[in-house]
């Protein structure tokens, strides 16, 4: 079986994000990038898989422009077969980006693709959902266990009450949530080993989907700043405040 | 124009997401009806015909609906949203799970977690874990949204709107529900908690988080965790707030243990008064707290428990 997994470049979820000047954008000059974390935890758990003689081969597929090779790189040296980079200078949406993944489904087959739950700057958690509608296929989100069974995968997800788990046919398409793996660091061998593995670099045109989104965005500011608050000296104080201050006990 | 708001429920209550959206979409402008699905919901729906706005309540009462598994609902939706100018849910991991299918098969975007309403096609949503707030307006032809509602306040009460019943049954053959693990509690579901006390790191291990009990008693809080200690095994993970969890604003936010990591601040920075319990003075949270109190929570939690 193959396994695709999408991947993304977004900014480090160490770097604190700051707003530009013109309130059009965050400001991503000399900001560090890295892989989505979702995405890592998707680019393991396909690599386990194959460890397990379950998946045959791991194709990672990245949509953006050439510095996104960088991330497919990444997913190559955590132990993916090869890559994609679907070339767009373009900055899509969802929409978009599912309706290329969809094209990429298409081509090569995989029995399972697993994405992110959510990409850490957008913050969208829409493109396996979407994905999965575009081909028909059946989903499992937020996964914290994914057991292949057969021609089946059985999908354990975090829910807002508890877990709940599902059964879908193969090819089915997972999100994954933080629970589900921890990612293990790629070895210096193994960095150089993905710098010879296969990259192929395909344009977004060629793929004739429409790339324009219909939401524009209008602006872009920092969130309301807290006003900075007290330190007390005890718990008394403390318990006095909320009562007599802040009126919320 | 009209607006399809997708209830939220249990099989056994409405929750208050519900009224929160149609105070949403009571912003959007149009007509209001609320679409049910589930299993034994008639009583749920009746409920929702009573939140002030609401000029109809459909139910699709099914088994199928039971479980909210994506593919079943996403094709309700879009079966029985059929010439609406919005479709909303709320963004709960039911929400979030089905309405990219919908929007996708609309062929439109999805506006993710919105926070305000500015018109009809104009809204505000953060992105990068809140650091950021975007205002995006949508061409498309439906807008399919899904709402954060611990941003909106909850609508008031009515006489009740007319309730049809919706015969569509869908059920997809590639997927099935297996079975469910749900926390069972007796306090508050942290979204709808006006007091919550959380457990970090500092926490050390599950056990210890019975120190948060006897104060949430007093206070009628929910309990919730960072993502450290949901990882570590200390608490299951619907106790998660923050960027990737549960997105939570109540009058009152006790932070114990816990650094203020942005993820995690993401997810409870919109609280009224925000309490940070830490031993490092440097931590954070203290950015962000109203009342910082720097001790060993050891000591803290038991004192505190005893002065209420
Ligand atoms: C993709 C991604 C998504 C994430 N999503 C979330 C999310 O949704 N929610 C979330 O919370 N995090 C999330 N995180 C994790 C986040 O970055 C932090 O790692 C996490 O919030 C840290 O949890 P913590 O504050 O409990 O632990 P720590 O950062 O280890 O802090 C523990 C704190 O406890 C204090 N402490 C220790 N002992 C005591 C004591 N005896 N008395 C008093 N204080 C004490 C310490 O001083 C310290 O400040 C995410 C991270 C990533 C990469
Ligand atoms: N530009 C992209 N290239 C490849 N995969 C992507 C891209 N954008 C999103 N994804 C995938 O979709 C997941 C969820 O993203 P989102 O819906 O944007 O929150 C990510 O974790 C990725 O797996």
């Amino acid at each position: 079986m193959k396994v695709l997994v999408p991947v993304k470049r977004v900014i480090d979820y160490n770097v604190k994000v700051r707003v530009n000047a013109e309130n059009t954008a965050v400001d991503l000059t000399n900001t560090k990038m890295s892989i989505n974390p979702f995405c890592e935890i998707a680019v393991e758990e396909a690599v386990r898989l194959k460890e397990k003689g379950t998946a045959t081969e791991v194709v990672v597929v990245s949509i953006g422009d050439k510095s996104c090779q960088e991330q497919i790189r990444t997913a190559l040296a955590l132990g993916a077969d090869r890559g994609i980079q679907i070339d767009t200078d373009v900055n899509l949406d969802s929409l978009q980006v599912a309706k290329l993944l969809a094209k990429v489904v298409e081509e090569e087959e995989p029995g399972l693709v697993i994405l992110g739950k959510q990409s850490i700057d957008s913050d969208n958690n829409q493109t396996g959902q979407m994905l999965a509608a575009l081909c028909g296929l059946p989903q499992g989100t937020f996964a914290s266990e994914v057991a292949i069974e057969g021609d089946a995968v059985s999908v354990t997800r975090e829910v807002d009450g508890g877990l709940q788990t599902v059964k879908l046919a193969l090819p089915a398409i997972v999100t994954t949530d933080l629970r589900l793996n921890e990612p293990r660091y790629a070895s210096l061998p193994n960095i150089m080993k993905a710098k010879r593995k296969p990259l192929a670099v395909k344009s977004a045109a060629d793929f004739g989907v429409a790339l324009e989104s219909k939401v524009k965005v209008l602006k872009v500011t920092p969130p309301a700043e807290r006003q900075g608050g007290i330190k007390v000296a005890d718990v008394a104080e403390l318990v006095d405040k909320l009562k007599t201050e802040a009126k919320v006990i | 124009m009209a607006i399809l708001v997708y209830a939220e429920h249990d099989n056994a209550h409405l929750k208050s997401e519900t009224s929160k959206m149609i105070n949403a979409a009571g912003q959007m402008g149009g007509d209001i009806h609320v679409l049910v699905a589930g299993e034994n919901c008639q009583a749920i729906a009746e409920d929702a015909a009573k939140i002030a706005g609401v000029q109809k309540v459909i139910v699709a009462d099914a088994a199928a609906y039971k479980d909210q598994l994506a593919e079943n609902i996403a094709d309700l939706v879009l079966e029985v949203g059929e010439g609406y100018s919005h479709i909303l849910a709320a963004a709960t991991t039911t929400g979030k799970n089905f309405m990219p299918r919908v929007a996708a098969l609309l062929d439109v975007a999805q506006i993710s977690d919105i926070i305000a309403v500015e018109s009809g096609d104009t809204f505000v949503r953060p992105i990068y874990a809140g650091n950021a707030i975007a205002t995006v307006q949508s061409e498309d032809n439906v807008k399919v949204i899904t709402v954060r509602a611990s941003a909106f306040d909850a609508s008031a009460e009515q006489d009740a709107a007319p309730v049809e019943a919706s015969g569509s049954v869908i059920e997809s053959a590639k997927s099935e529900f297996v079975s469910q693990e749900l926390t069972e509690s007796e306090r508050p579901e942290l979204t709808a908690a006006d007091v919550i006390i959380s457990g970090g790191r500092g926490m050390q291990n599950g056990d210890n988080f019975a120190l948060l009990n006897g104060i949430a008693d007093k206070l009628g809080a929910a309990i919730g965790a960072s993502r450290a200690a949901v990882d570590a095994g200390f608490v299951p993970n619907d106790m998660q707030v923050g960027q990737t969890g549960k997105i939570v604003a109540p009058q009152l936010y006790i932070a114990v243990g816990i650094s203020g990591a942005i993820q995690h601040l993401a997810g409870m920075k919109d609280s009224k008064v925000i309490v940070a319990i830490n031993k490092d003075e440097e931590a954070p949270i203290f950015q962000v707290a109203d009342y910082g109190l720097v001790g060993d929570l050891f000591e803290v939690l038991p004192e505190l428990e005893s002065s209420l």
